[in-house]
């Protein structure tokens, strides 16, 4: 494969998609599947090929279109979009196609949810076919690889990305150009590149929809970070709940093995660089970087201390490179426009764009990319929606059962690494979950306390211990029996489990506590010392049968 | 002293075994390819079973112990079969304020089981999940690998009575 010969490929793919004067597009990610989107898909395939008209009407299945909550979507242009469309409404969608949409159907799309993100990590989701490779490049897919291997140095790619400043969208927020050039002075005949596709907190989806609608696009900043870091082989570790991302990445990694843009000699250079799956198994501690290597290698998925780092000792004991997939999406466009251009976008210290997964009580739940830096009430009132059945907003949840409720006092201040973590949150993987009133702190406290004291691994005690005495006593709380001296114990464990835990699972476990505790404090008052709950959530057991 | 153990051959004639084995060599018969191997045992027969754990162990060479501690420490794994349906509620942070416990509540009273276990006649299996990603469907349940969203209890009784009386 040279430059030419892609650049081929891409002319091919144009001129035959110039030839379809008219255009379906339908979702086919997880979410409209689920509400039998290819039921839709082939239903216009029938009514297409039953009007004769296949040599210039394309139905094509595409990748998530973000909005959800109202699938199965369809797409005609760049402006007419359809939702919960069934297969019925075929015949209507494609009379239409010629004259004015289908009004019962039509989504707006001029609504803050569209108008307002900026689409980067997703600017293919939802336009191409994520089953083919030629409809990638010719979305100047590889491109950006080919420019690296031709162009570049490996030194100057990772210069480029450091100059990004992009930082690690898996949680923590590690500058990626450290962490790259970290591993590529590291010495070693053999390193690995890791793509950490677990994503284990609960109400995060940005992972599973960008490897389900643009699959390529991970593959390639994997292979540009294997060329700047010196790297032959690497590993997707994706969880074994998402089957279809699975299959999709299969399908992907073949053809790109076909074509030459992985094995050996890559581009006709020295480079070579082959690639594996490895499926995750429902542990999510394996999302933290040693426990996910001890996964790779075959063993129970558990952490070990760090130093020595991934990056100077990681998989089977050479350096290793781990980014989030979200990171691996962002390299291609990087690499394609500069550094620079990517620099420009996002607040002084967190650059670019993020993807969020917006859900729980708000209008409009589904997948949006948004600048870093915007505030929450513009996530929450415009993005969103607001809040459904005319409730207040109480609060919004990210950063998984690592990170905290933001009460309506935060709601004015800007989504990035920093501001995140002071308000007692994180930015964690991207998440986010609105809460109305009827939500209860205590209970939802108690419900991430539950998960992290099922999902602790076991190895140090402070977490395995910890995790468990807490979740006993914010039951006591529901259940209106704690004491002031059981919320002075909960006080006295969130402050051991962060500073004595082996990982980042036990020392983040407090952060839902500690951050409700400070926001919501009223409400544990009414829970100990008035036995009520505020939101009528939390109901006491009879007295027979209390713990 | 020769370190050379002859493989094992497989529990029985069952055709599934050589799906298994092709993982393992696919693995090269390395360690670390247990999970991979217990992945596909699971795919081919449903579960994990002594008999299987002991196959994979002898043929990958690592203790049982290790190949028992990999199988119980991921929760995907189960060492039991599950019934003729499967009825997965998922628990993620979306569903769960949206109704999911109260879904799981009405369920375990009907079946009188809790989740992990199957109906005492084999024909359903409960379970939950940590989050399946479809929270803009919230709350969500996944009847035989179908994934069904905006759940309420009514519809989740109806469906498991479908089954209870097929």
């Amino acid at each position: 494969m040279t430059p030419e010969e892609l650049d081929e490929i891409a002319e091919t793919e144009r001129q035959a998609q110039s030839q379809f004067t008219q255009r379906v597009n339908v979702c086919v990610a997880a979410g409209c599947l689920s509400c039998q989107s290819q039921a839709v898909k082939d239903g216009l395939d029938r009514e297409v090929k039953s009007r004769g008209t296949q040599d210039h009407c394309q139905v094509k299945g595409v990748g998530c279109m973000g909005l959800c909550s109202e699938g199965p979507l369809v797409s005609t242009s760049a402006d007419v979009l359809y939702k919960k469309v069934q297969a019925e409404d075929s015949a209507a969608i494609l009379d239409s196609l010629e004259g004015e949409p289908v009004s019962r159907l039509l989504c707006r799309t001029d609504i803050p949810f569209f108008q307002r993100q900026k689409k980067i990590v997703l600017e293919n989701c939802g336009v191409i076919d994520p089953d083919r490779l030629e409809d990638y490049v010719a979305a100047n897919g590889y491109s950006s690889l080919m420019k690296a291997l031709t162009e570049m140095t490996p030194r100057e790619v990772v210069e480029q990305v450091t100059k990004s400043g992009l930082r690690g969208r898996g949680g923590a927020g590690y500058p990626t150009g450290l962490k790259w050039s970290t591993v590529s002075k590291s010495v070693g005949t053999q390193k690995y590149v890791i793509c950490n596709a677990d994503e284990g907190d609960p109400g995060a989806f940005m992972d599973r929809s960008v490897l389900e609608s643009d699959p390529h696009r991970v593959l390639e900043g994997m292979l540009i970070a294997a060329y700047a870091v010196g790297a032959t082989e690497g590993y997707i570790y994706v969880r074994a709940e998402y089957p279809l991302a699975i299959k999709r990445l299969r399908t992907a990694i073949r053809q790109a093995e076909r074509l030459g843009l992985l094995g050996a000699n890559i581009c006709g250079t020295r480079f070579s660089f082959r690639m594996d799956l490895r499926l995750g198994a429902g542990a999510f501690v394996c999302g933290e970087e040693t426990a996910l290597i001890a996964s790779v290698e075959g063993n129970r998925g558990t952490p070990r201390p760090r130093p020595p780092y991934p990056a100077m000792e990681g998989l089977f004991g050479a350096p290793t490179l781990i980014n989030n997939v979200e990171t691996f999406a962002n390299i291609a466009p990087i690499i394609r426009n500069g550094g620079e251009w990517y620099a420009q976008i996002g607040t002084e210290k967190s650059k670019g764009t993020k993807v969020f997964a917006l859900a729980g009580r708000v209008e409009n739940t589904g997948l949006v990319e948004v600048p870093m830096g915007i505030s929450l009430r513009e996530m929450v009132f415009e993005i969103g929606g607001g809040i459904p059945d005319g409730r207040k907003f109480k609060a919004v949840q990210t950063g998984g059962p690592s990170g905290g409720c933001l009460p309506s006092e935060c709601l004015d201040m800007p989504v990035d690494y920093e501001s995140l973590t002071k308000a007692g949150s994180i930015m964690g993987s991207g998440g986010m979950i609105v809460m109305d009133e009827s939500s209860c702190m205590v209970d939802v406290a108690k419900y991430f306390m539950d998960f992290c004291m099922t999902e602790s691994c076991g190895k140090c005690i402070p977490c395995r211990v910890g995790t468990y005495q807490m979740h006993r006593i914010l039951t006591a709380i529901g259940n209106m029996t704690a004491t002031l001296q059981d919320m002075k114990m909960l006080e006295e464990l969130c402050d051991l489990l962060r500073h004595t835990s082996l990982c980042g699972l036990g020392q983040s476990a407090p952060n839902p506590v500690l951050s409700t505790l400070r926001s919501f404090a009223e409400e544990y008052r009414a829970h100990v010392e008035d036995h009520r709950c505020p939101a009528g959530v939390c109901v006491a057991p009879p007295v027979g049968e209390r713990a | 002293m020769s370190s050379y153990v002859a493989k094992p051959s497989p529990p029985n004639a069952d055709k599934r075994w050589k799906l298994v084995d092709a993982t393992m060599r696919r693995q090269g018969q390395q360690q670390r390819g247990l999970i991979e191997t217990l992945h596909t045992v699971q795919e081919a027969f449903g579960y994990l079973d002594v008999q299987a754990l002991r196959y994979v162990a002898m043929s990958l060479r690592v203790p049982l112990s290790r190949a028992y501690g990999v199988a119980t420490f991921y929760h995907f794994f189960t060492l039991k079969p599950a019934g003729e349906h499967t009825c997965v509620v998922c628990m993620g942070t979306a569903c769960y304020i949206k109704g999911a416990p109260q879904l799981l509540d009405a369920v375990q009273r009907d079946l009188g089981i809790v989740p992990g276990e199957t109906t005492s006649d084999k024909k359903i299996s409960l379970l939950t999940a940590r989050c399946l990603g479809s929270c803009g469907l919230a709350p969500a349940v996944v009847y035989d690998q179908e994934v069904a969203g905006k759940v309420g209890t009514p519809a989740i009784r109806e469906h498991l009575k479908k089954w209870t009386s097929a």
